[in-house]
């Protein structure tokens, strides 16, 4: 701090520090509000009794607290809940570790054509999947795997891969040259930079891949629907299923809703301080 | 720094393989066929419908305790999910041993195609020839072969209200002809009130059929159906010109999100009318807690008394079904008296067959199964779920529709439903 | 020989994926594409080539599939604008607000970043109830509350507007889910410029929105070009909010919905293939100039 800041244009602010620091907090409130609001409404109604539930009177809240949406929706619940947790860890972790080694290679270890074959990797984020449910799920049938978690976990890390390699080459291409030419000097191969040079310093930019995957793969209905069979359902569709009959409990959707985030919300909290880092070291960054 | 480093990288490794161990442990359970099981697609995955069928799997349980019931009901918007779960995974070769249909047309792309097993000899064997109504029957046999198992009734030509909006409003009783409920419907508007509640696109598709069948007559109607009523004839041009105006006094600029939100308004005499099937018994006594008579009432869709526009749930028999034994075993009991007891009342809907034990059908589905097994009542089909145009026909028709609600051009929708017929039949 | 040892094995790590993902995307599309130019129907896709029938259908105007595609189009373009364009400002906003530190930073961090975690099925659901149009004892929703706080004038007809904005509306909960998301963009590109890079321009006399606008506003370009990827691909593909918010309702039916319909429900497998194509082709309208335009800002510097 040199003392012409301070005499600067510092001043003017100081007038204005505190109507807009007031401002600041009115706003950052009013945006929580909105994002609030409709927790709010899946709470309450999650909270009703059946009797009560209308869409006209939303906003009221329960004359009398009732567990009965989150009672009958568990059983209908637990058993999605354990497959999206045996499906959405892996998934995050594989896909993960896979996008690193492309990132590192697209990145930092080019070969020719490396170019091109960034895009076309990149492509791939795009497709609509309804698109290729079909040969998708013929593939799957002839490779024995549908109907079981496994196929549904490689589904996911292949269509996940884009976007993971993306995120990593771009985490990479921001931290300096000097340290891979000196672990090269050093005579070490690929496989030992990766392992001793790039990944020690990418836990951020795992956060920020395996936060993208864990949501997204938790989240699936589509894939999830086509692929496994009964056992093996993610929790989406135990939501949909409760969602989607004639007669729409919606107590129930709004109890079911609320705990089928909660895991991926664990996530978020687990991983939440270097999902901050890993997008400012550069993931992501285009 | 260079250990926390290590610990990482063998955190992630380690990661990564119990992760590929637990995946391939998944997979050796669920892809090895069982000879005692049945994979049953449905989409009765809601409160009472789930009920019905768990009772029909419960009744399996005890006369076949060697089978093991495997339930892959999804659910969405009248079985949208279920149909594109089912076309994917017939289009993939691989089908469940028994799937949920509408009865009628809706099957019959799936027997032009080679998909599913002539049914005929169960019926031989069952005796359900005669125990099944003739008009239903009729409706599902093609070219002599019947392929489908229906296991309930519902009722699609009803018009739902609460007797005190009625009181209230002065109306003496709900109409008879929907020129009747266009004069009530100016009056109730000028109360301030709706004539009649709608839902999202089936529920528009829903009273659309039955205004045509109460404007055309059974016959005609069933003649849009196979050709032999002219969508683009005057009459027809007339009536849809009249669910325009019947639309115009509903609610539809702000309609419900569901059926039930459109109840909801009923029930809570924001609106006066909705016309929607049988499945409102259940909602209107279960969930809302009203009572039959008092609290809520149901007349026959105006102008369509004696008629029952129908529909059926009914069960199939892939081609290639893994355990077809199994199959035949399910299907025989969807057929039977006891499953279609055991199912219908907790569904809240008849049984298809005649001989039903009329005791256990009370309140409203005592009405509808003495309408269904009157042999005076005349039969006809619904078109929204499923009964009387095939898959291709009705999504044609979604879009056809969904264009002549937004811009009110009868004669183009009319030109537009023929058209597709010709292209589809 | 020498290169070949020094590049192949990056080569090698890389070609398992490249392997997969040649099969699954590439191969994938390329069975779409020649379903595209036939007439298959029923599931055993069964149909004959047509070469351009499906696409002439489509573009054709007088029948209704052409009318239907029309609106569609118009919808997914009015969607992908506000969507992106909204959830771009109020990230950015968001983020503004967050840059110099305040108090509860990871509370409201959290609060704006959870809505991602929701799945589209639940989201659906709520905001179908928070945009219902009811009047008069119907009234309800957000309309509800802005009749309660006086401000009755914003209240409208959401997605159920007659005005073709409809789809609009449903801009709302996407934006609500993902703007969080970018909001953390932002925040992270705003706090990856180096401080001293902003110290010698505020020594220079400029005031913080100066600041703002020219040191840091030129390193977001970054930043603003992955967000808008990531948003526009979402906003492409989004499909199950919509088909839970309101099923079938013109007014807000997109390609990926009516490909949906016509293929799932209808059996016509040549046209749904069609309309996949053609969203594909508008996917790649906009990604190939993004993929051009990094790599060529990649290779100067």
């Amino acid at each position: 701090m040199t003392t012409r800041t301070a005499t600067g244009p510092v001043r003017i602010e100081s007038r204005w520090a505190r109507p807009l620091q007031v401002g600041r907090y009115l706003l950052l409130f009013a945006f929580a509000c909105f994002f609030l609001m409709p927790v709010y409404v899946l709470v309450v109604t999650a909270l009703k009794d059946p009797v009560q539930v209308s869409v006209s009177r939303m906003w009221e809240l329960p004359q009398s607290l009732s567990l009965n949406g989150f009672r009958e929706v568990w059983p209908k619940l637990r058993p999605g809940l354990v497959n999206s947790v045996l499906l959405a860890v892996p998934v995050s972790i594989i896909s993960s570790v896979l996008g690193a080694a492309n990132g590192f290679v697209l990145s930092k270890w080019r070969f020719p054509g490396a170019d091109i074959v960034f895009p076309l990797i990149l492509f791939g984020m795009f497709i609509p999947y309804q698109a290729i449910l079909i040969p998708m799920v013929r593939t799957m049938r002839d490779l024995g795997m549908q109907g079981g978690l496994d196929g549904l976990i490689l589904v996911h890390v292949i269509y996940g891969l884009p976007i993971t390699t993306l995120i990593f080459r771009s985490y990479f291409a921001g931290i300096s040259d000097e340290l891979i030419d000196a672990a090269k000097v050093d005579g070490a191969g690929m496989l030992r930079t990766l392992a001793y040079v790039a990944l020690p310093i990418a836990p951020p930019a795992f956060a920020v891949a395996m936060i993208w995957q864990f949501t997204s793969s938790w989240n699936d209905f589509l894939f999830g629907v086509m692929l496994t069979s009964k056992e093996n359902w993610p929790v989406t569709v135990a939501l949909n299923n409760i969602a989607g009959g004639q007669q729409v409990p919606f107590h129930e959707v709004m109890a079911s809703g609320l705990l089928a985030c909660l895991p991926t919300l664990l996530v978020y909290v687990v991983l939440g301080r270097f999902f901050m880092r890993g997008l400012m070291a550069g993931a992501l960054k285009g | 720094m260079r250990r926390s480093r290590r610990a990482f990288l063998a955190l992630t490794v380690a990661g990564a393989l119990v992760a590929t161990s637990a995946c391939s442990k998944d997979s050796g359970g669920s892809n090895e066929p069982k000879v005692d099981k049945v994979e049953v697609m449905s989409w009765w995955v809601g409160p009472g419908e789930a009920d019905g069928l768990n009772a029909m799997i419960a009744l399996l349980k005890t006369q076949h305790p060697e089978i093991t019931f495997e339930n892959s009901g999804v659910a969405g918007g009248a079985g949208t999910n279920a149909k594109a779960q089912l076309a994917t995974r017939l289009a993939a070769n691989n089908p469940p041993d028994s799937y949920q249909r509408h009865a009628g047309q809706e099957i019959a792309t799936d027997i032009k195609n080679g998909d599913v097993e002539d049914l005929t000899y169960l019926y031989q064997r069952n005796g359900w020839n005669t125990l099944f109504p003739k008009g239903l029957i009729d409706t599902i046999t093609s070219n002599g072969k019947i392929y489908s198992v229906p296991v309930n009734i519902h009722r699609s030509n009803l018009m739902w209200f609460i007797p005190k909006t009625l009181t209230d409003l002065g109306i003496a009783a709900p109409p008879k002809t929907w020129d009747e409920f266009l004069v009530q419907a100016a009056a109730i508007k000028a109360k301030g009130k709706t004539a009649i509640s709608i839902g999202p696109a089936w529920t528009q598709k829903h009273l659309l059929e039955n205004v045509l069948l109460g404007e055309l007559g059974v016959d005609k109607y069933t003649g849009l159906w196979n050709g032999k009523t002219d969508w683009t004839g005057a009459d027809v041009t007339a009536a849809l010109q009249k669910y325009t105006k019947i639309i115009s006094y509903s609610d539809i600029a702000s309609a419900g999100a569901d059926w039930q939100p459109a109840m909801d308004r009923v029930i809570e005499g924001a609106a006066v009318y909705n016309v929607m099937g049988d499945w409102a018994a259940a909602y209107l006594k279960g969930d809302k807690k009203l009572t039959y008579k008092d609290g809520w009432n149901v007349v026959n869709s105006p102008g369509t008394d004696g008629v029952y526009n129908f529909l059926s749930d009914s069960f199939t028999l892939p081609v290639g079904a893994p355990h077809k034994a199994a199959a035949e075993i399910w299907l025989t009991l969807c057929g039977s008296k006891e499953g279609q007891d055991a199912f219908n009342p907790l569904k809240g809907s008849i049984p298809a067959r005649t001989d039903a034990d009329k005791s256990k059908y009370t309140g409203y589905l005592a009405t509808a199964l003495t309408d269904w097994t009157n042999p005076s009542t005349k039969v006809v089909g619904s078109l929204t779920h499923g009964v009387v145009a095939n898959d291709a026909w009705n999504a044609e028709i979604d879009t056809a529709l969904g264009l002549f609600v937004k811009n009110g051009d009868a004669a183009a929708f009319g030109t537009a439903v023929k058209t597709s017929y010709e292209k589809n039949k | 020989m020498r290169q070949i040892r020094q590049w192949g094995p990056g080569l090698l790590l890389v070609a398992p994926s490249l392997i997969v993902l040649g099969i699954f995307v590439y191969g994938f599309m390329g069975w779409t594409a020649n379903l595209s130019f036939t007439s298959a129907r029923g599931r055993n896709l069964t149909g004959d080539y047509v070469g351009f029938d499906n696409y002439r259908e489509l573009a054709d105007e007088r029948g209704v599939t052409g009318q239907r595609f029309g609106i569609d189009t118009q919808n997914v373009l009015i969607f992908t604008a506000v969507f992106v364009a909204g959830s771009l400002i109020a990230g950015l906003v968001m983020a503004l607000l967050l840059d110099r530190g305040v108090r509860g930073e990871s509370f409201f961090r959290s609060v704006f970043i959870f809505p991602m975690a929701i799945s589209f099925i639940a989201i659906a659901i709520v905001w179908r109830w928070l945009l219902s149009n009811g009047t008069g004892t119907q009234l309800t929703g957000l309309n509800k509350l802005f009749s309660a706080s006086g401000l009755g004038f914003l209240a409208n007809d959401w997605f159920k507007s007659d005005s073709g904005w409809a789809i609009a509306a449903v801009a709302l909960p996407a934006g609500w889910a993902l703007s969080g998301y970018v909001m953390a963009l932002f925040l992270a590109g705003i706090r990856g410029v180096p401080d001293d890079l902003r110290e010698a321009a505020r020594v220079d006399g400029a005031r913080e929105p100066q600041v703002l606008w020219h040191v840091v506003r030129p390193m977001l370009l970054p930043v603003t070009m992955s967000a808008l990827v990531i948003l526009a691909h979402i906003s492409l593909k989004t499909f199950d909010l919509i088909y839970a918010m309101d099923l079938k309702s013109l007014k807000i039916d997109t390609p990926a919905l009516f490909m949906w319909f016509t293929t799932f429900e209808g059996g016509f497998y040549g046209r749904g293939a069609a309309i996949a194509m053609l969203l594909l082709a508008g996917v790649a309208v906009v990604i190939i100039p993004y993929i051009w335009y990094s790599v060529r800002a990649e290779r100067r510097s």
